[in-house]
């Protein structure tokens, strides 16, 4: 009974490690909440929208304002998201109508290096091209155009392939249908695939949105770094994931806890976004096929 | 129905339109490459003068002004040893345990899958914040190689478990029935039969999860420490080529240069990554075709 006793082994060895893998992220998120729990419990979350600035390492008179780091991070999210989506889809479009297979082919290739292409190596090109560029047209040049600019170049990517992928699933006896009843190219397109692709496009917007509220690198090297609210693109900013960066590194007692509270916002933002695209994901399916 | 009849292909309004989103595409494709060459050759500009065989073996000099990677190579292949170790055995057995060993739609099946797929939503600053404060200060183990490797695992976990799984549902169902009719055991089946069929499959996902680690700065930055001299073994701490790059262009005067060859090692590191990522998935394709 010795290969019995094997299998029974195995099958517990590789149950803990899936209990293990699955549960990883609740552990990840219950350690944020403990990390953050002080902050929560000392009245602070009063001061995050009540302080004005933030000053949390000042002594005599600490400001725990959390405002400006918000909408912050979600001016750049929707500026870089509103600048990467049409490029995206028209070139997704572009693609997949206009243009023969094959060449096609290379196109997907170069989003795919695009893709891969690492966040600081991005942030360093932006800090050596776009910064001082746009520097020239109105300082500092470290600004909220800057990080959007980047960041709309890095999550370009994941719109466009997700929205070729979608365009390319639509039936071929639907495109046949609408060839077959005259009407021209771009008709179809805007009439019959865009419609059909509609569901997978969405989801490919919201992947992206939520890549853009979670990076860091691209942000915290070109937006500024100055906790305001921006009274224009050229203003620096100072986004949740940059003051995450730049501050975990000597941050103490509430300070910290601050900082874990606003990696809690991240997770929960994102975990709710990609969440609600899974259950969008069902009855999607079913309409397309 | 009266705008159908009256609608041609050649009417003259349908040309126009052709043209304007053939016009709009090309215009935004062009932009999309543009950048992109862009980026790449400003890197090569930038960066080959400064390429030899030297920059990969010597020491920093002038905080990086100067000199070579050496140390910061054998750092970040040490994080990557210290990520991989743990992360394959993880990964492949909660996959395998999904696959073989629950139904897909069972409850514990969809707990595991959607714990999963949140963490693949995690961005990765909060892995470093969670990395810093639970590997380094709660298990004490410090700004070490292994803290960052350790991190990168939880980080880059779900990409192995979604292509193995992917992999292992993609092999033919009827393996499954003729190894039992053969009278093996279940982890026989799986070590013997299964695993080795699954393997081009799953060596795509640790490719691709290495191309994930390499690229990885936020979660490094607070985990596996900023030394720069020569790790001695995985408790030292070591600077990972990405964070170099990171200090280089961020709190180094006149470092661009050298910030520059770094990415460039960096980017041609990513790209030979894919690259056997592309082969296997070719082979992967052809295996398929003939069984």
């Amino acid at each position: 009974m010795c290969r019995l006793r094997v299998d029974w082994l195995v099958r517990h060895v590789l149950g803990l490690l899936a209990v293990v893998a699955g549960g990883l992220v609740l552990v990840i998120v219950w350690y944020l909440f403990q990390g953050a729990k002080p902050a929560l419990e000392s009245g602070l979350p009063r001061r995050f929208f009540g302080d004005p600035e933030w000053q949390p390492g000042s002594v005599r008179d600490p400001q725990y304002g959390l405002v400006p780091m918000l909408a912050g991070s979600f001016l750049v999210t929707v500026f870089a998201t509103a600048l990467a989506t049409p490029l995206g889809i028209a070139g997704a479009v572009f693609y997949q109508f206009y243009v023969p297979a094959r060449v096609s082919r290379w196109n997907l290739r170069c989003m795919e290096l695009l893709a891969g292409m690492p966040a600081v190596v991005l942030g360093f090109w932006g800090l050596m091209v776009v910064v001082p560029a746009i520097s020239r047209l109105e300082p500092p040049g470290q600004s909220l155009l800057a990080a959007a600019l980047v960041l709309a170049l890095m999550i370009l990517p994941i719109i466009a392939l997700t929205s070729q992928a979608a365009l390319s699933a639509v039936p071929l006896s639907h495109l046949q249908a609408a060839a077959g009843l005259g009407i021209g190219r771009a008709g179809m397109i805007w009439n019959i695939a865009l419609p059909a692709a509609k569901g997978g496009i969405g989801s490919g917007v919201l992947l992206a949105l939520a890549r853009a509220i979670g990076e860091t690198l691209v942000v915290v090297m070109l937006c500024g770094n100055i906790a305001q609210i921006p009274g224009s693109v050229f203003d620096p900013i100072r986004p949740v994931t940059s003051t995450i960066a730049l501050e975990m590194g000597y941050a103490t007692a509430s300070h910290k806890a601050l900082l874990y509270a606003g990696g809690l916002i991240l997770v929960l933002v994102i975990g709710l976004l990609v969440g609600g695209l899974s259950f969008r994901r069902k009855p999607n399916h079913n309409t397309v096929h | 129905m009266t705008s159908l009849i009256s609608s041609r292909f050649t009417t003259r309004r349908s040309r126009v339109q052709d043209w304007l989103f053939g016009g709009i595409g090309a215009i935004a494709s062009l932009v999309t490459l543009g950048a992109l060459g862009w980026i790449l050759a400003d890197l090569v500009k930038m960066g080959l003068p400064h390429l030899s065989v030297e920059f990969f073996t010597a020491d920093m000099k002038s905080a990086g002004r100067e000199g070579g990677i050496g140390p910061m190579i054998v750092s970040t292949f040490l994080i990557l040893v210290c990520f991989l170790f743990p992360a394959i055995p993880l990964g492949v057995g909660c996959a395998f345990w999904l696959s073989e060993y629950v139904q897909g739609g069972s409850r514990i099946a969809r707990a595991v899958t959607g714990g999963v797929d949140l963490l693949a939503s995690v961005p990765s600053i909060v892995f470093g914040l969670f990395g810093m404060s639970f590997f380094c200060q709660v298990l004490g183990l410090g700004f070490s190689i292994l803290s960052g490797g350790l991190t990168l695992t939880c980080m880059v976990l779900p990409i192995l478990v979604r292509t193995t799984l992917s992999a292992m549902t993609s092999l033919p169902p009827d393996l499954r029935p003729a190894a039992g009719a053969l009278g093996l055991t279940r982890a026989t089946t799986l070590w013997q039969i299964l695993l080795p069929a699954a393997l081009p499959g799953i060596m795509i996902g640790i490719t691709l999860g290495v191309g994930r680690a390499l690229a990885e700065t936020a979660a490094l930055l607070f985990t596996s420490g900023y030394s720069t001299r020569w790790p001695e073994s995985i408790h030292d701490s070591g600077r990972a080529i990405s964070v170099h790059i990171y200090d280089l262009a961020m709190n180094i005067p006149n470092g661009g240069g050298k910030a520059s060859a770094s990415a460039l090692v960096l980017l041609l590191m990513i790209l030979a990554i894919n690259l056997v990522a592309s082969l296997l998935a070719d082979r992967c394709l052809k295996s398929q075709y003939i069984s």
